[in-house]
């Protein structure tokens, strides 16, 4: 038989029609749905009349807009308030399961489905919302999709669809002291390119991704989508299978033995060929820190911010010289003299237990830097943020100065009230450092964790290989 | 989905790389539970001199007269033209929405965000990918000739000059070219299979009955 890529396997085992221009009709096994994104896609269906096709494939939870203070009075901004009431409304009408904003594991969507094991090996998992290829680590078809498709998996379980290309990204090596999977990630991303993966599925690999933790594994197909690849997937190994062991959604029993078996078949086959291969040193990687508008616009904590003088290409140095213009910088400056007003640590590329360890171990025992008007810790879960607190993490985060908040995307794209005012700078465990993301006219540097906790220790980006 | 088969517009011009759905549609118009009113608040951050939010009255606004798309030339353009990965970031539908509501039938670019550019097909605006150099060229005969028209012919897959002097052929597949022509819903299309879906589906909870629990 042709050896066949993970990408291949999922996508095959999941074929329900295709067409001979290749277009075909996917069937969804896990649908995860916000409240952003799907109360036009409910309204649709009623609309047409249809019904939802398998209840039990759905999970729900509000996370874009819910306040990350204050929670036991409610939401105080109307409109936000309608929003989540349609989604609680669209629940109880179907009977979808959903975490509410004050149940314990309510979270961001893509820290709760892995928590809960409602992300399984061999499903093909969608949402409206661009960073459910975070899912892919579980060697599971995750990807995201708009609202018309909401409403297409909500009414039929299935897409259409048509398949990516193969990309492999393969990571060899061990990480350096201080580099984490968000230098990994954010280094491909300048590597490749924002686009770089578009019209790709990516499949990590290598010794450095599978030396990772399953949190590690999410943080780097989270950002999948910020080079252009609608998914990121690993293969499963046995983090993976011991990680989902005992979760309230997983398999048990005689049915978890299963399932096992099945799931230690998700891998590529030896000799696969893709169609895009990339390999990165990990010994080279070095704190990345973003200085523009685009993640691939990102240079390394020892750099300095880059200068358009020096790009041939004219459409790019336009890009750059904007970029600038927006960010307040100048070119040349070093990156550790970059001065910061507000330090945001959370949103689903790192808001897990382990991303607030990292942070914690930067932070304890020192004060944030009086420039710093707010320092947050958000953490991605009711049940992340429980256990951090049973580990002390909170009290070293506040007696830090930092405020610790309830569970939220929050500051990431700031849709409820956490967020940079005009000309702020902050830096951000988040995804994105797109214009205007964190607030209109807000200045967004991507860091890992460990980056951001030191940034904020500190007032300034600072080499954190070099933290004492 | 409203059909598109051949549509005769007014071209204006996005003559920038990597515009992201951040920029097309701020996230604080998409607390709306709405499917419309989005077409006022498209580029808002570039758009106006003051910041934006849902509901907040079109008489208060302050649009930005350098903003391309506020410059009188370009008034009722219904054709828009980028440059690469127009579309990249966020899965939300409402920037497809927003251009659609804003009165733009076609957008015209070398390369778009994969889930974008789904979005648009699922809402019968036409997302039209021309060599860099035909892009280039358009944008340069944008800037050059006040009134600027393109036809753009879906059955023929044709971008022509109003003149009907040149014309760039467009690739779109052969599936999402049926829908748009036809202005088909596709949930429709897809429960014609819904026999295949449930006997799929059966076979899925006999032989991975964790899948489905």
């Amino acid at each position: 038989m042709t050896p066949r890529t993970l990408y291949d396997k999922l996508w095959d085992s999941h074929v329900v029609h295709s067409e001979e221009d290749g277009t075909t009709l996917l069937y969804i096994d896990r649908h995860l749905v916000h409240e952003v994104t799907s109360p036009q896609a409910f309204e649709g269906m009623k609309l047409a009349g249809r019904k939802l096709w398998r209840v039990s494939a759905n999970l729900a939870v509000a996370d874009h807009n819910v306040p990350t203070t204050g929670r036991a009075s409610g939401i105080s901004d109307p409109v936000s308030r309608l929003q989540v009431e349609t989604l609680d409304a669209n629940c109880a009408e179907h009977d979808i399961v959903e975490f509410k904003m004050n149940d314990l594991r309510q979270g961001i969507v893509h820290v709760i489905g892995p928590e809960q094991g409602a992300t399984l090996p061999g499903m093909t998992v969608v949402c409206g919302d661009s960073h459910t290829s975070t899912h892919g680590a579980f060697a599971c078809l995750a990807w995201g999709i708009g609202t018309s498709e909401v409403e297409h998996v909500l009414s039929t379980q299935c897409l259409l669809t048509k398949k990516a290309k193969n990309m492999l990204v393969r990571v060899e090596g061990p990480l350096p002291r201080g580099i984490s999977a968000k230098d990994v990630v954010l280094a491909v991303i300048g590597k490749i390119g924002i686009a770089g993966g578009t019209g790709c599925t990516i499949e990590y690999g290598g010794s450095t991704v599978r030396a990772l933790s399953m949190e590690g594994r999410m943080t780097l197909c989270n950002m999948s989508i910020e080079a252009g690849a609608r998914a990121g997937l690993i293969a499963v190994d046995d983090t993976t299978i011991a990680y989902l062991k005992g979760r309230p959604f997983a398999p048990r029993g005689e049915l978890w033995d299963r399932a096992v078996a099945h799931w230690q078949t998700l891998k590529s086959d030896p000799g696969t060929k893709f169609d895009k291969e990339v390999t990165i040193d990990a010994r080279t990687i070095k704190p990345q820190v973003t200085w523009g508008t685009s993640p691939e616009m990102v240079v390394t904590v020892d750099e300095r911010v880059p200068d358009p003088d020096r790009e041939k290409d004219s459409i790019r140095r336009e890009g750059m010289e904007r970029a600038l213009t927006y960010m307040g910088l100048e070119p040349n400056t070093p990156m550790t003299e970059i001065r910061l007003d507000k330090i945001f640590i959370g949103s689903c590329t790192n808001s897990r237990i382990e991303d607030l360890r990292a942070a914690a171990a930067i932070v304890r025992g020192r004060r944030v830097a009086s420039n710093i008007r707010l320092a947050m810790v958000v953490p991605g879960s009711g049940l992340v943020k429980a256990q951090a607190e049973k580990e002390g993490l909170d009290r070293v985060f506040r007696d830090a100065g930092f405020e610790w908040r309830e569970p939220g995307c929050s500051m990431c794209l700031a849709m409820n009230s956490d967020r940079l005012e005009p000309g702020e700078r902050s830096a951000s465990t988040s995804n994105r450092n797109f214009e205007g993301r964190q607030g209109t006219g807000g200045r967004t540097h991507l860091v890992s964790p460990e980056m951001a906790a030191a940034a904020a220790i500190a007032g300034h980006f600072v080499d954190v290989r070099q933290w004492r | 989905m409203e059909k598109f088969t051949v549509f005769n517009g007014l071209v204006a011009p996005m003559d920038r790389a990597d515009v992201d759905t951040d920029v097309i549609i701020p996230k604080q118009f998409l607390k709306s539970i709405k499917r419309t009113g989005f077409g006022p608040n498209l580029f808002d951050a570039w758009r106006y001199l003051d910041e934006g939010w849902l509901g907040k009255p079109q008489s208060e606004r302050r649009p930005n007269p350098d903003f391309v798309l506020n410059q009188p030339r370009y008034r009722g353009a219904s054709i828009l033209v980028a440059r690469k990965n127009f579309g990249c970031g966020s899965s939300r539908e409402h920037a497809a929405w927003a251009l659609s509501e804003y009165g733009f039938r076609t957008v015209i670019a070398p390369s778009y965000a994969d889930i974008f550019y789904d979005n648009c097909c699922k809402n019968g605006l036409l997302p039209v990918v021309l060599a860099e150099s035909e892009v280039d060229r358009l944008l340069h005969e944008v800037a050059a000739f006040p009134g600027f028209r393109l036809v753009v012919d879906l059955e023929k897959q044709t971008v022509a000059t109003a003149d009907g002097a040149r014309a760039a052929r467009f690739e779109i597949d052969p599936f999402r070219k049926y829908c748009l022509l036809n202005g088909l819903d596709e949930v429709g299309l897809t429960l014609r299979h819904a026999d295949e879906i449930r006997a799929f589906e059966e076979r899925r909870r006999r032989e991975q009955p964790w899948l489905f629990g």
